[in-house]
């Protein structure tokens, strides 16, 4: 399939696909970093993910409205208040998930998997509800339109520049809170030892409660980058859901490098070979060889072998 | 005390239970519904096969898997190809440019029937690739799944990867599998006409009987050591390890036979319906498959399909009269049954309904039920005998599955935490 | 000793498994002769559970060899050991809480331990016999219809032996046996291992001194994944290193 291709030409679309998969894995990995957080922290595989993610998306729809008729002075600078805001809505309904629902369902992650779907049924309804079953699509504010022309044949788009700077920046911030702030040794110690943490005065409740949140809050700043790269609708959290739990199995699920790797290396075979098959054979090719080497090394890529 | 040495296939209760489906089925509905609801009951009895696998599978031994929708397409993809390729004969086929083959093929400019299609023209074929398919498939996954002790969460997210890889693929492959629309426009099976009226209610008799056997199955895998190795399994796998099973061909056996019910399940689907698509193959369908199991009680197996028919009829309610709410409805229902329900209707129906009703249901008075069940016991004293009576009112719990699941996770908890010195 | 390779039941030689670079058991060598009770006494962290882990396969070795009647055992799966006669006791009780005391023995009971052997299994009166005749000496008799989730703590233990001795093994590992028994209790147990032990090899971790003067020919201290001394109980509680690592305080 290489051969109606020149050299140059071929670095060129290995170049620009490239590009596009670092898109793929800036909302990946954004998403997948707050699923690992949670899944590392208590367990649980939080099947509304995506449609927390779509609620920050959402958010940042509505702030951009909110900025266009109101403030359109202010507009350039909206969409940091709306990555704000999407990070605390989502933050709030998180905890408030996790007050209401998840601590129930403490060492049951089989059941917790099946009430947060049921939970994600209801986002997406109360989503069509509220803003219509069409897809929408927020106005990106001036400086992130156009794209940044490198070499003649190669142009690479502004706002996936900015979503890529903006992953690098979140992906930092996490690691700080997790392995350089108090906040991120008490997470640890929850993980390594539950009951021990309990018994040195660690609130692992409260652990849980603020940990689910953060993770959902991510997922918020998530569907805020997502509104750059495509349109929202109440159910465009579930098709990345799938691949987001394969990135955090892939990764080893209590490694954040792990994450990081496994999210790059997903998207960045998808879009490679989405360029020379067909969109739908690619994510079934790398969704197989993401699976086939699961079934080889379950434990994931980059998981500790510990004593039992 | 001899009653353990006479573990029966069915309790008294179950037998009524059995007893009860089968007029519900076999009678009640049919003489009570018009065909139309009579066809719809019978599509939802096909969805009752999954549960009932997920029953085993799940409820038993402890794998769940959002992956189910594969098989049950699977086995209503074989026998839809089956049917298609009967109602593509080149007579009806011939405004094709290829005539011969089926009307999806043609409209993607394929001209040749692909060489994998070719053997679905024989039924003996077809039916057997039906329940050896969808099998094999299934102990491909398990072998490679649960030789490598993958399981759990890993396990439930995998096989939903499946579904998902299996939807795009069959949905990207249209030429090859209909595509989003499936393998419609069905017409007879052996000439015979599967549209008319009399076909569905046929029908409807054909999936009520195969799913009576699969539920015969199920229960004579949980009268044997099988079912109570499961249940060993799922709450400690080392210790059933340790003594000396290979834990990983317990779990493989019972994922291929709910794949194997599953498919069934999808090839009855396909006959009652008269199409297959992969709308019911995916992500979304397999996981909502798994509600049904839980509405019923993952550990009965006349619960899957109580739960199962009560789910789609209140399905079919709220998306006549309220299709808004029905998401609102099903998210409740999966939370509130985890949370509130974890056994479901069956748990339900043991606290409230069960001591309400009169003593010959349960076979505790002195009749025809109780000496069948003292048999072998009859050297005994009469003096023992009453202390066995009174032993097996408290051990009753443990002759029945369905209520022994219950107080597994809090009893665990409260006697682990409470008398453990060390 | 002039005993032979194949004298023992058991040879241990030069095990070695590390965690990420931490060797919890380093290149450890041992051996255990027919129908003798060793126990195994460190203090925590020791690498004396991970032993019997790598014995029974639940864990697996880096290097070194484990021979059982000559037959090495660090290649086979944990259901193959067990056929080949080695039985294991965890440290806390592991024993099917929603199953009847019973079904507790049936199912460890050695027979139809496939599959379809699993089908096909029936509860003749052999079984029935056997059950019986190992809840009697385990003290559950009167137990059998029991869930076995309501049972004390201490019959908890007693059940998991009797689900060993049921299928009788050629060795048997026992983690900690009395942890968490009262005193009449352990009483009870050491009198129990006494009589089972005929006839077999037992290896037992175990952290109360008093009980393992009762019970064991011979003990093995291990001390950050060594062995630190063996020999008699009365040898190795006179051994100055074992002094000061464990006895001592």
């Amino acid at each position: 399939m290489f051969e109606e291709y020149s050299m140059a030409e071929l670095t060129d679309i290995l170049f620009m696909q490239g590009f596009a998969g670092l898109i793929l894995f800036s909302v990946l990995v954004l998403m997948a970093l707050g699923l690992a957080i949670i899944f590392g922290q208590m367990g649980v595989i939080n099947m509304a993910h995506g449609e927390f993610m779509i609620l920050g998306a959402y958010t940042t729809y509505l702030t951009s409205h909110i900025f266009e008729t109101y403030l359109p002075a202010l507009f350039d600078g909206y969409f940091f208040v709306a990555m704000a805001l999407a990070f605390l809505v989502c933050f709030a309904l998180g905890v408030l998930v996790e007050w209401g629902m998840i601590r129930f369902l403490f060492k049951r992650p089989l059941d917790t998997l099946l009430a947060t779907w049921g939970l994600s049924l209801i986002l997406q309804q109360l989503y069509r509800t509220v803003f219509g079953a069409r897809e929408v699509g927020v106005t990106l504010p001036e400086w992130m339109m156009g794209s940044y022309a490198m070499t003649e044949t190669i142009e690479v788009p502004i706002n996936g520049i900015f979503v890529m700077v903006l992953t690098l920046f979140i992906a930092s911030g996490v690691y700080f809170l997790m392995f350089r702030s108090l906040w991120g040794k008490q997470v640890r110690a929850v993980v390594q030892n539950r009951p021990m943490a309990g018994a040195v005065g660690i609130d692992t409740g409260k652990v849980d409660r603020y940990t689910f949140g953060i993770g959902c809050g991510i997922a918020g700043i998530a569907g805020s980058a997502f509104t750059m790269i495509g349109s929202t609708g109440p159910t465009s959290g579930q098709l990345y859901i799938v691949d987001t739990f394969l990135v955090v199995v892939f990764g080893g699920a209590q490694s954040l490098i792990g994450t990081i790797a496994s999210a790059f290396t997903i998207s960045q075979s998808q879009s490679t070979l989405e360029f020379f098959l067909s969109g739908s054979m690619a994510k079934v090719i790398t969704l197989l060889i993401v699976v086939g080497i699961l079934m080889l090394r379950p434990q994931g890529l980059f998981a500790l072998k510990i004593r039992q | 005390m001899r009653q353990r040495s006479n573990i029966r296939f069915m309790s008294r209760q179950e037998v009524l239970g059995y007893v009860l489906l089968a007029v519900i089925l076999l009678a009640i509905i049919p003489l009570s519904l018009d065909v139309f609801r009579l066809n719809l009951i019978g599509k939802y009895l096909t969805y009752a096969f999954v549960a009932l696998g997920l029953v085993l599978c799940w409820g038993y031994g402890g794998i769940l898997s959002l992956g189910q929708g594969v098989f049950f397409g699977l086995g209503g993809y074989c026998m839809a190809m089956f049917l298609k390729l009967e109602a593509s004969d080149p007579e009806s086929t011939k405004i094709q440019s290829t005539p011969g083959i089926p009307d999806f093929m043609d409209w993607n400019q394929i001209t040749e029937l692909p060489w994998w299609w070719e053997p679905f023209r024989q039924l003996p074929f077809a039916l057997s690739a039906i329940v050896l398919l969808p099998t094999l498939f299934a102990f491909i996954i398990g072998v490679a799944m649960f030789k490598l002790r993958v399981g759990g969460v890993y396990f439930a997210i995998i096989t939903q990867a499946i579904a998902a890889i299996m939807t795009i693929l069959i949905i990207g492959q249209q030429g090859y599998t209909g595509g989003v629309n499936g393998i419609t426009d069905l017409r007879t099976l052996l000439g015979w006409d599967i549209r008319s009226d009399s076909a569905k209610v046929i029908l409807y008799y054909v999936c009520s009987a195969a799913l009576f056997i699969c539920l015969l199955l199920s229960q004579f895998i949980r009268y044997k050591k099988l079912g109570r190795i499961l249940v060993a399994m799922r709450d400690r796998e080392d210790r059933v390890r340790f003594s000396g099973y290979d834990v990983a061909n317990f779990k493989i056996f019972v994922f291929c036979l709910s794949a194997m019910f599953s498919a069934i399940g999808g090839a009855m689907f396909t006959l009652q319906v008269g199409f297959m698509s992969p709308s019911f193959v995916g992500i979304v369908p397999s996981i909502e498959m798994v509600i049904y199991c839980a509405v019923g009680g993952r550990l009965s197996l006349l619960g899957a399909v109580y739960g199962t028919l009560l789910v789609n009829w209140a399905k079919t309610i709220f998306s006549e009269t309220f299709p808004e709410l029905w998401l609102f409805a099903m998210g409740a229902l999966f939370i509130a049954v985890v949370m509130a329900f974890p056994n479901g209707l069956a748990s339900l129906f043991k606290r409230y309904i069960e001591p309400k009703l009169p003593a010959w249901y349960s076979g505790k008075t002195a009749g025809l039920g109780a000496s069948i069940m003292r048999t072998d016991s009859s050297k005994e004293t009469v003096g023992k005998e009453a202390l066995e009576e009174k032993n097996r009112v408290v051990s009753k719990p443990i002759s029945k599955p369905e209520t022994v699941g219950t107080m597994a996770p809090s009893s665990d908890e409260k006697l682990e935490g409470g008398v453990y010195v060390d | 000793m002039s005993t032979k390779h194949e004298d023992f039941v058991l040879a241990v030689e030069g095990l070695t498994v590390s965690f990420d670079g931490f060797k919890a058991v380093n290149d450890l060598s041992f051996y255990v002769d027919e129908g003798e009770i060793r126990v195994i006494i460190g203090p925590n962290g020791a690498g004396k559970t991970t032993v019997l882990d790598l014995i029974c396969g639940r864990t697996q070795a880096t290097s070194g060899s484990i021979k059982f009647r000559g037959e090495e055992l660090t290649r086979m799966k944990e259901h193959q050991i067990v056929h080949h006669g080695v039985g294991r006791k965890f440290q806390n009780p592991s024993i099917y809480d929603d199953l009847s005391v019973f079904e507790n023995l049936e199912i460890s009971y050695p027979r139809g331990r496939s599959v379809f052997g699993s089908l096909m299994f029936k509860r003749d009166r052999e079984v029935i016999e056997e059950v019986e005749n190992i809840a009697e000496i385990i003290f559950l008799q009167n137990d059998l219809d029991k869930p076995a989730g309501l049972l004390s703590h201490g019959q908890k233990q007693w059940l998991e032996i009797g689900m060993l001795l049921i299928q009788k093994p050629d060795l048997l590992m026992l983690d900690e046996p009395v942890a968490g028994m009262s005193v009449a209790e352990r009483k009870k147990t050491a009198e129990l291992l006494n009589r089972i032990t005929q006839g077999r090899s037992v290896i037992v971790i175990e952290h109360d001194m008093q009980f393992v003067e009762d019970i064991a020919h011979r003990v093995t201290v291990m001390h950050q994944g060594k062995v630190l001394s063996e020999g008699s109980m009365e040898r190795v509680k006179n051994d100055p290193k074992v002094i000061e690592v464990y006895l001592g305080h």
